[in-house]
């Protein structure tokens, strides 16, 4: 496959060559900074036609028809009435966290976009731990949401931002423990060398069973974490009006919904480059041709269309069922899905130290 | 012994007018002892506080009420309580006997302003607390200098007062807190995505537990009963649409069969057959609006829009004989006001041929969904004496179990000719409710089944005088509206207009068992409690 290192190379040697080091690196930052900021408005306006159009699908509608060819600039013209509308500021709200707490949700999630490899050698962040990184990273967007609910001082926010609390810090830890049975599996942490060693096989096959459980319980984990259908009890719009995010206008709340849309794209991401290898073609032992062909389809292709097909599912889920209550939410999390992801990581540990594994 | 005896008996000062239903004039004295013995006593046993009604007869002020017996037939009685003082007239209350009495005294209290002995919390119900004067009274000033419409923030009312009566005679004030110091209050409405219309509740809660909800209502009172004093009687028809939107037909059928009974009509024939079609036609609607609402509210929004696919269909044949989609104006006094549309029996027909399919697939998508299941099942328990004494009738009170079907129990229009079984599940839970619903949906078309073939040919209304006059007296009657029992009075003293118009409706019934069935369950409950009630605001605020 075309490894994209060989441009990001080309265009470092370019810059050092002409000037010195710190330069260069300044340059390289602002240009990833620019890229990374413009791949994140994109993918946010995609998601949000996206999703309209399915729920659309699902509810026998067309969604939006009028605004260009099949509605694809409603989107567009979304974002700009987003933009020019006004800040509204309150009285009685603590000014100062009011404002930080959509940057500290969208700077988490942009953290997060960063992390994830779109292809060979196409990628910004690769730290060793780098799966441990985006958990942690990943649990700073709640800080956001509490300071949102608390800030606002409105009834409804902070029982939006209780919620919220505490489902995502329950949900964390079967997240967690589904992706620590890959890594089980995998032995490293490292993205690159998770994605690298699923050339064979991706990780869903190499681990058969506890992976599938573990694929399982990640995608229910990650819809609760993501805050969507049927776990969006922190915005419950039927209760709490719009939850935590209720007192937020303009381009504040734009940064809530753009982030809900990016990580529904990152939760999906990195479900595909855990189990169903990330940028990485289909392979079948031993059919070189087939192998061949699936090598032409590009990297990013590959790992985009994967991360759309389980944001799908989740998407699905949001418009079919109900919400779930508090006290299922929580019930469901610590008597059935960490105790089962528990058995499930010591499952995957047995079949790794047998060597019962694809 | 017959009830007239046996309140003779009870009460000797007691007088009796027949009429339709048997009246009772007592004393205002001997009220609360022959209310007591109405509740007890195994011959009369009137378990059903049917209807309230605050009265203003210019010498006094009083209440007429009607009871139900349902263990005799479902045998009604009214009783007409009337107190001479109009500075402070007192009556006892009965709201500890029947506990729907207690929101149905508030509203006579605002608009009568009779004080209620006993009461726990004698507040004005729709109305503002500083409002000025008590305006269904017939000296009531309507001046606006009155009441100025308000420029300063509402403050939430949390004083309340009750009457005592003391052991000298003497009535005193004793006031009250509707919340205790310290109580963390949420507000729900006026303005909120699941309260259905403008309506408030007041809850407070402990961390997600809800501990008491108070409802704060009258954000769209219209007045409708003191406009039907000035108005003819063709004239107040259209109101009935406007109160409960999706039980317009069977509110307006229920107000023409009084004025018709009170002029002694007969309806022909053709015109009972359409007006039960349509009566059924508008449950199902309502249903299927009460099933995506409810699925909306639950959060499963896709539920909502096929529960409106096929609601949009029964809108377009409404829409091709009535002329409207929404109030739709239909009935008038002596038939309906319109001939059926050529294409009404084959689009009816069209629409029962469907609607079998669309329950099972409203069954798969959210009803036998494991989520709505644990979200409803076991839910705002309310058993069968608390459906009865609250007079939860309807839908939900038949979730209870109770067998309450006006149109099984006081026939009328074409109900007694045609078969259906009355949907009854003793689950008492919101899911209960739920499913009462969907299978009223069934039943519904078998009624519409059994009589789109044999609507007779004929005249479509009677004639009727170009100036509508009814005679002195006063008439109740009943229908079976979408959302349960709605009952229409009218008391004339022979004019154009009526003297008194009151409308019995069955939500106000509804949303006064909020607080019994959401205490002790979550916030969100609270909203899948109300969906599963499935009251109408306008209904509530006539």
């Amino acid at each position: 496959m075309f490894d994209f290192g060989i441009v990001t190379n080309w265009i470092n040697d370019l810059l050092v060559g002409c000037m010195p080091v710190w330069a260069a690196t300044l340059i390289e930052c602002v240009i990833i900074g620019v890229l990374i900021l413009l791949a994140y408005t994109v993918l946010a306006l995609f998601y949000i036609l996206y999703e309209r159009k399915l729920c659309a699908w699902f509810q026998c509608r067309l969604g939006p028809m009028r605004v260009g060819p099949w509605g694809l600039l409603q989107v567009f013209a979304d974002m700009f009435k987003i933009l020019i509308k006004e800040l509204i500021s309150l009285k009685g709200t603590d000014k100062f966290l009011f404002k930080l707490a959509p940057y500290i949700i969208i700077t988490s999630s942009v953290v997060m976009l960063a992390c994830l490899p779109w292809g060979r050698g196409l990628q910004i962040i690769d730290y060793n731990i780098g799966i441990f990184f985006i958990l942690a990273v990943s649990s700073v967007g709640v800080l956001g949401i509490l300071l949102a609910g608390w800030s606002s001082n409105n009834k409804y926010t902070l029982i939006g931002a209780m919620r919220s609390g505490a489902q995502m810090i329950s949900y964390e830890l079967s997240l967690g423990l589904a992706l620590m049975s890959i890594v089980v599996l995998a032995g490293t942490m490292n993205i690159n060398e998770l994605v690298a060693q699923q050339e064979r096989c991706w990780f869903i096959f190499q681990g058969w069973l506890p992976a599938v459980v573990a694929f399982v319980i990640y995608v229910i984990a990650a819809t609760a974490e993501t805050n969507r259908g049927p776990f969006d009890l922190p915005e419950a719009e039927h209760e709490l009006t719009a939850g935590y995010h209720t007192e937020y206008s303009g381009i504040h709340f734009g940064f809530f919904y753009l982030a809900e849309y990016l990580n529904l794209f990152i939760v999906s991401g990195i479900a595909s480059l855990m189990f169903l290898g990330g940028w990485m073609p289909f392979h079948i032992a031993g059919l070189d041709c087939f192998n061949m062909v699936m090598n032409w389809i590009p990297g990013p292709i590959w790992f985009l269309a994967k991360a759309f097909f389980i944001s799908y599912v989740i998407i699905w889920f949001k418009w079919t069922f109900p919400r779930v209550r508090i006290d299922q939410m929580l019930a469901l999390e610590w008597k059935y899905m960490m105790p089962f992801a528990l058995v499930n990581l010591i499952v995957m540990a047995v079949f790794v130290a047998f060597g019962w594994t694809f | 012994m017959s009830v007239k005896d046996c309140i003779s008996k009870i009460c000797p000062s007691a007088t009796f007018e027949e009429g339709d239903i048997l009246l009772v004039n007592v004393p205002a004295e001997n009220w609360r002892k022959l209310a007591e013995e109405l509740k007890h006593n195994p011959e009369l046993n009137f378990d059903v506080l049917t209807a309230v009604v605050g009265m203003d007869w210019k010498e006094s002020l009083g209440v007429v009420y009607y009871f139900t017996a349902t263990s005799h037939k479902w045998e009604m009685l009214s009783v007409k309580v009337a107190v001479a003082d109009r500075e402070n007239p007192y009556i006892h209350t009965v709201s500890d006997l029947w506990k729907v009495a207690n929101f149905q005294e508030r509203e006579v209290y605002d608009f009568f302003g009779i004080k209620f002995i006993g009461h726990p919390d004698m507040r004005r119900f729709f109305l503002r607390n500083d409002w000025k004067g008590f305006p269904l009274r017939k000296d009531y000033d309507a001046n606006p200098a009155l009441n100025p419409i308000p420029t300063d923030d509402e403050k939430n009312e949390d004083d309340t007062i009750s009457y005592v009566e003391q052991p000298d005679g003497t009535i005193k004030g004793i006031p009250g807190k509707v919340f205790k110091e310290g109580d963390y209050v949420v507000n729900v409405g006026p303005q909120h995505p699941s309260t259905h219309g403008v309506m408030r509740f007041r809850a407070a809660i402990d961390g997600e537990e809800v501990k008491k909800v108070d409802v704060v209502s009258g954000y769209i009172h219209r007045g409708i009963e003191k406009l039907c004093e000035s108005l003819g009687y063709p004239q107040i028809l259209h109101f009935t649409d406007r109160m409960d939107y999706m039980s317009a037909h069977q509110n307006r059928h229920c107000l023409c069969m009084c004025i018709e009974k009170a002029m002694g009509l007969v309806i022909p024939e053709r015109a009972v057959v359409i007006r039960t079609i349509m009566d059924e036609l508008m449950r199902i609607s309502s249903h299927l609006l009460s099933f995506g609402c409810t699925a909306m509210d639950l959060g499963a929004t896709t539920a909502f829009f096929y529960g409106f696919r096929e609601r949009e269909m029964i809108l377009d044949i409404f829409e091709k004989t009535c002329g409207a989609r929404m109030s739709m104006n239909y009935n008038v006094i002596g038939g309906v006001i319109a001939d059926l549309h050529p294409d009404f029996v084959k689009d009816v027909k069209a629409l029962l041929a469907i609607m079998p399919e669309r329950l099972k697939e409203y069954h798969k998508v959210y009803s036998g969904n494991i989520i709505a299941k644990n979200r409803m099942v076991g839910v705002g328990h309310l058993s069968k004496e608390d459906a009865i004494n609250y007079c939860i009738t309807g839908p939900s009170g038949r979730g209870s179990n109770w067998s309450n079907d006006c149109r099984k129990k006081h026939p009328y229009a074409a109900y007694d000719r045609v078969e259906f079984d009355e949907v009854l599940l003793d689950g008492c839970d919101s899911y209960a409710r739920y499913m009462v619903r969907m299978k009223e949906i069934e039943q519904s078309c078998r009624i519409i089944e059994q009589l789109i073939d044999r609507i007779p040919e004929g005249d479509i209304r009677a004639q009727v005088p170009k100036i509508v006059k009814l005679p002195a007296g006063h008439w109740y009657t009943q229908v079976e509206a979408s959302r349960g029992t709605f009952g229409v009075y009218i008391e004339s003293d022979g004019g154009k207009t009526p003297f008194r118009v009151h409308f019995q409706s069955p939500c106000f019934n509804l949303v006064g068992v909020m607080d019994l069935c959401c205490r002790g369950n979550m916030i969100a409950d609270l909203i899948t409690i109300g969906a599963a009630l499935d009251f109408v605001i306008p209904d509530i605020d006539r």
